[in-house]
């Protein structure tokens, strides 16, 4: 690969990332777990919530609900978006706020908001994947490699 | 005239007839907001787009200095500017609403000063009566197009930084009353292998020690010969190693001498990581806030060495390494 052959680093640039690395303040790695699982539990929670609402008041079973709740979720996180919020409670929450579908919410949102002077089509439609595709593209590619391995083993007599 | 080899020393020290700098609201809530001579409560300007927010900026600030010097656009014969944006097109469109003659620049956060040592070149080898030069950057545009989102909920680690909105601009003139620009020291491009584009003071640090260096070993200079020594963006990370490297020479200055514009332009509340950084930064500190300082008195002579470092999106992407850069301009009050 030509990028291994360039990341080759010489004694120079080794010593000074050693240098550097001494004096840069490193992430909190502990505190922002607790954070991201203080967070993220609660994000949970409240979809927990709004499942409960759509079971108890609504008809819905346990699977079906799934869908309204995942809806409701991601509105809610557009609009923390929109207003600005979000950002700031991800700076937060780290990986508590990325992880859930609210994160995913968030980065076409915010895609969609930052490229909205160069119009819808180019700019919102254009753009608003930009963070997400990688997402979408890896996500479905391994759930068709994961479904393949599925039908082998039933095909196999199964599990 | 040219001094060992890349520092000029300019014999008939052109003048900064003027300067002012304009900034956005995050900058208005800033440490040193009453050096602003423009300010705005909203980040977009009344603009439709972030870019053309960024643009209104450097001409307000271009416009307020011409206006503070007492001249007209016409009288001007050239006009440098760089900025953040994709082909430099706040500068350029800067210079379309001006019709100054125009060179664009691109040396990213360090154009403020590659501008300034051009400028004064020309002025002072009589290649003009009256240069302008500006810089500027915009937190929303720079964020869009090098990083993720504005709104977009990413956790930023402890060494990142917060591109400053804002523009400034400096009237440079053969002769006049004001602060003098005495002496340029042009870098080179150094790469120390750092890849991490949320870490450009550690990036960036090892350029402007190099300059800083060449500097003094070009005029046989060392630190005592200035009041304050200011690095452009490098932020409290690569502040503190530009410190470090500096000391290990036998350099060894006060924090309040060897100082960052990234570290003075805001107040430790507003949380903006290792500090400032962009285009904007040395550009409003030392168009506003040193300009002032020096008109003032409290400063004698400074040197301001702006750093910038020199990647874009699709290099970082291809996982090149940053490559860095620091130009030196010696002003005296």
């Amino acid at each position: 690969m030509a990028n291994k052959k360039l990341q080759k680093k010489t004694p120079k640039q080794q010593e000074y990332q050693n240098f550097a690395q001494k004096r840069e303040p490193k992430r909190a790695i502990l505190l922002n777990c607790f954070r991201a699982f203080l967070v993220g539990g609660s994000i949970s929670a409240v979809g927990q919530f709004f499942q409960w609402i759509y079971i108890t008041y609504f008809g819905f079973t346990e699977v079906t609900a799934g869908n309204p709740t995942v809806a409701t979720m991601i509105i809610l996180a557009t609009l923390l978006t929109g207003f600005g919020i979000y950002d700031h409670l991800a700076q937060y929450a780290g990986a508590g706020t990325i992880i859930p579908v609210t994160g995913f919410a968030n980065t076409v949102a915010s895609a969609a908001i930052d490229h909205r002077s160069e119009g819808y089509v180019l700019g919102v439609g254009g753009n608003m994947f930009k963070i997400a595709g990688p997402v979408i593209t890896f996500g479905v590619f391994s759930a068709f490699i994961v479904a393949i391995i599925r039908i082998k083993v039933d095909w196999l007599g199964g599990m | 005239m040219l001094i060992g080899h890349q520092s000029w020393l300019f014999k008939n020290a052109p003048v900064i007839l003027a300067s002012a700098a304009a900034g956005g609201p995050f900058e208005a809530n800033g440490a040193i907001a009453e050096d602003f001579d423009i300010l705005h409560d909203d980040i977009w300007m009344g603009q439709e787009s972030l870019e053309k927010a960024e643009k209104k900026l450097l001409e307000e600030a271009c416009e307020r200095t011409i206006i503070k010097a007492k001249l007209k656009k016409e009288d001007i014969q050239f006009f440098f500017s760089g900025d953040l944006t994709n082909q430099i097109v706040t500068s350029s469109f800067a210079a379309r609403t001006l019709g100054i003659p125009y060179f664009g620049l691109f040396g990213a956060c360090s154009s403020s000063m590659e501008g300034l040592a051009l400028s004064a070149f020309i002025v002072n080898a009589g290649g003009a009566r009256y240069v302008m030069a500006a810089a500027a950057s915009h937190n929303g545009t720079v964020n869009k197009q090098y990083r993720y989102p504005t709104e977009y909920g990413a956790q930023l680690p402890p060494t990142a930084q917060w591109t400053v909105t804002g523009a400034g601009a400096a009237l440079l003139a053969a002769e006049g009353a004001g602060p003098r620009v005495l002496a340029a020291t042009i870098g080179k491009v150094v790469d120390l292998g750092i890849t991490d584009p949320f870490n450009m003071g550690a990036a960036m640090a090892p350029a402007a020690v190099e300059t800083i260096l060449t500097h003094f070993r070009d005029f046989g200079v060392d630190a005592s010969d200035y009041d304050l020594i200011a690095t452009g963006d490098l932020g409290k990370v690569g502040h503190v190693i530009a410190a470090e490297m500096l000391a290990e020479q036998g350099i060894v200055m006060p924090p309040e001498k060897l100082t960052d514009c990234g570290l003075i332009i805001y107040k430790e509340e507003q949380n903006v990581f290792s500090g400032g950084s962009g285009a904007a930064c040395s550009a409003t500190v030392t168009y506003g806030h040193f300009m002032n300082r020096l008109r003032r008195g409290e400063l004698k002579k400074i040197l301001v060495v702006a750093t910038g470092a020199l990647l874009s999106p699709l290099s970082y992407q291809q996982n090149e390494s940053i490559p860095c850069i620091a130009h030196a301009v010696a002003i005296e009050g």
